[in-house]
């Protein structure tokens, strides 16, 4: 079998903007037919990471590859291949729906109807507007146009920065399963959220945060990493419980998180068993005895928020 | 952040409806929020939240029924209402290119605050949020969480009854985001009611109630784990896209 170069290779990739490092020895694949995520939150280097990708701008230091391609020497044939949907709405207000699908087509030297077969399941829903403007759209049909826009010329891999930011979460929902039909259809996509509940709908992820790449893996294995046990505490008046957490004498980390409350022991080798009745013990002693207190497995956020305090702080 | 019994509540909404032309974006909803509660307003993009926020905060004239905030009438004396409400919002808070300093004392200007004011706020501001050695750096250069953290503070610079937070978190990372609620019960705490916005709907469960707007009408209103266990769900998340679709096929 012939091996095929990955869809995105990166290699201790960096760029600075004057004093500030927007990304730092930055390294991840992404494989062929893969729908990967890189998630973290707002100023982490998501954006400027499209942006090196899409050859849009220039890096620093290290070497990126897209479909096999340089992104500095090669970035006329990489722009021809691949869609790319930026964060800020970034079509034409003043063209209908149908004026903007046309126009992102010619530019590529293709027709909407060539791209027909890619786009119509998305078309399809917002086809009823195909006359009105584009800037008059609801953010939901802008994000679907602006979505056939990036998929008209059939790009091989699809580039999409924070699709779902300010979206409600029933769209957003609804947007990661488009994007599952893509990726069956054998499209390679790379998305950014700085909405941890969305990595679940990846097949792997990179978490970054300060330019940097914290952890990249299986989104449901990742909470393998965590190196302690961890309690998810309920129960009684919020602040108060939050408050009895912190005063535990071995208190690791203390996070709300949505009902409950998730608490790590600083000793992280002491077993689950051991620290779990200390904890009850503290939090009967505390006022707390009915507070409930379970061993969980770690979520991508509890996994994000370890990696977070663990890394050292960029400048 | 106990929700007490008050004999006025700090937002009463009674009918409350904003017609556009011939589209109903808020179709006479009702609910009060008491003083000092934490009070999630959630809803589809479309549902109408941000129509019912701009009538609530007295930007936009009703077309029907009634609101009144801070004991203010929206319609009648919305300028008094503006005085007794803060307001912060994910999109636009402070100005950039002016140092946290410049911004304190904009805001504190137009609030109405004298100098003096002005200072102590400053100093005890820039303490709690551990902004001290940063108040002469521009907004433009500090992180986007201290950023969202010091566009609060200014929200509250003039002890507003009630504030309105606009989705505050978006986009923050989940260690600050988490660090902005517990602002926000302190600021609860001391009797400030926090009416808020957010997509984030594990901060749904962070309120005391929450109400899930559903095309112009209120679907559902109640704690956090009353409306899971009216819906027999395991989180807010399920239940908001239970209601959110069901009205979307309706």
């Amino acid at each position: 079998m012939m091996s095929e170069e990955p869809a995105v290779s990166v290699s201790s990739l960096g760029k600075r903007f004057g004093d500030v490092v927007a990304l730092e020895g930055i390294s991840f694949d992404v494989r062929r037919g893969e729908l990967f995520g890189l998630i973290g939150p707002d100023g982490a280097g998501k954006t400027t990471l499209f942006r090196l990708l899409t050859t849009v701008q220039l890096p620093d230091s290290g070497t990126a590859r897209v479909l096999g391609l340089d992104v500095v020497r090669d970035f006329r044939a990489i722009r021809a291949r691949i869609g790319y949907m930026p964060g800020r709405f970034s079509l034409y207000a003043d063209l209908s729906v149908e004026e903007n699908l046309r126009f992102f087509a010619s530019v590529f030297g293709t027709t909407v109807e060539a791209g027909a077969r890619v786009i119509a399941p998305i078309y399809s829903q917002i086809a009823r507007f195909a006359d009105r403007r584009a800037g008059a759209l609801s953010g939901g049909m802008k994000q679907k146009l602006a979505l056939c826009c990036a998929l008209v010329h059939l790009p091989e891999l699809l580039l999409l920065d924070e699709p779902t930011t300010g979206v409600d979460a029933v769209s957003r929902r609804e947007f990661w399963d488009l994007l599952e039909t893509l990726r069956a259809d054998g499209l390679t996509i790379v998305a950014s959220t700085p909405y941890m509940d969305e990595a679940v709908r990846c097949e792997r992820v990179a978490l970054i945060q300060h330019g940097r790449i914290l952890d990249v893996g299986d989104p449901r294995k990742i909470g393998a990493r965590f190196d302690r046990p961890l309690f998810a505490v309920r129960g009684g008046d919020r602040v108060r419980l939050l408050r009895a957490l912190r005063d535990h004498p071995h208190a690791h980390s203390v996070f709300p998180f949505g009902a409950d409350v998730h608490f790590t022991d600083a000793r992280a080798d002491l077993g689950a068993n051991a620290a779990a009745s200390e904890l009850r013990r503290h939090l009967a002693a505390q006022g707390f005895a009915d507070a409930g207190v379970e061993t969980i497995e770690p979520g991508i956020e509890d996994v994000f928020m370890a990696l977070m305090q663990a890394a050292p702080r960029a400048a | 952040m106990t929700v007490v019994s008050s004999p006025s509540p700090a937002i009463e909404v009674r009918g409350l409806t904003r017609r556009f032309g011939t589209f109903t974006a808020v179709d006479g909803i009702s609910f009060d929020v008491a003083v000092g509660e934490v009070f999630g307003f959630l809803g589809a993009n479309g549902a109408g939240k941000t129509t019912a926020i701009r009538m609530l905060i007295g930007l936009l004239a009703p077309s029907g029924g009634s609101a009144s905030v801070a004991g203010f009438d929206v319609a009648t004396q919305a300028e008094r209402v503006k005085r007794s409400i803060g307001y912060m919002s994910q999109r636009f808070s402070l100005y950039e290119d002016l140092t946290v300093r410049e911004n304190i004392t904009l805001y504190g200007g137009i609030y109405g605050l004298s100098d003096r004011a002005i200072e102590e706020r400053t100093t005890s501001l820039a303490e709690r949020l551990d902004l001290a050695g940063d108040l002469d750096t521009r907004v433009k250069s500090i992180p986007l969480g201290w950023k969202q953290k010091l566009a609060f503070s200014v929200a509250l610079l003039h002890d507003p009854k009630v504030v309105f937070l606009d989705e505050p978190t978006g986009g923050v990372d989940p260690i600050t985001r988490r660090q902005f609620w517990e602002l926000i019960y302190a600021t609860a705490a001391t009797g400030t009611t926090v009416f808020v916005t957010t997509h984030y709907m594990d901060e749904a469960e962070y309120c005391d109630r929450i109400s899930i707007m559903v095309d112009g009408r209120i679907a559902a209103l109640g704690t956090p784990s009353e409306l899971k266990a009216k819906y027999g769900d395991e989180t807010i998340d399920d239940v908001f896209v239970r209601l959110a679709r069901s009205g979307a096929v309706a």
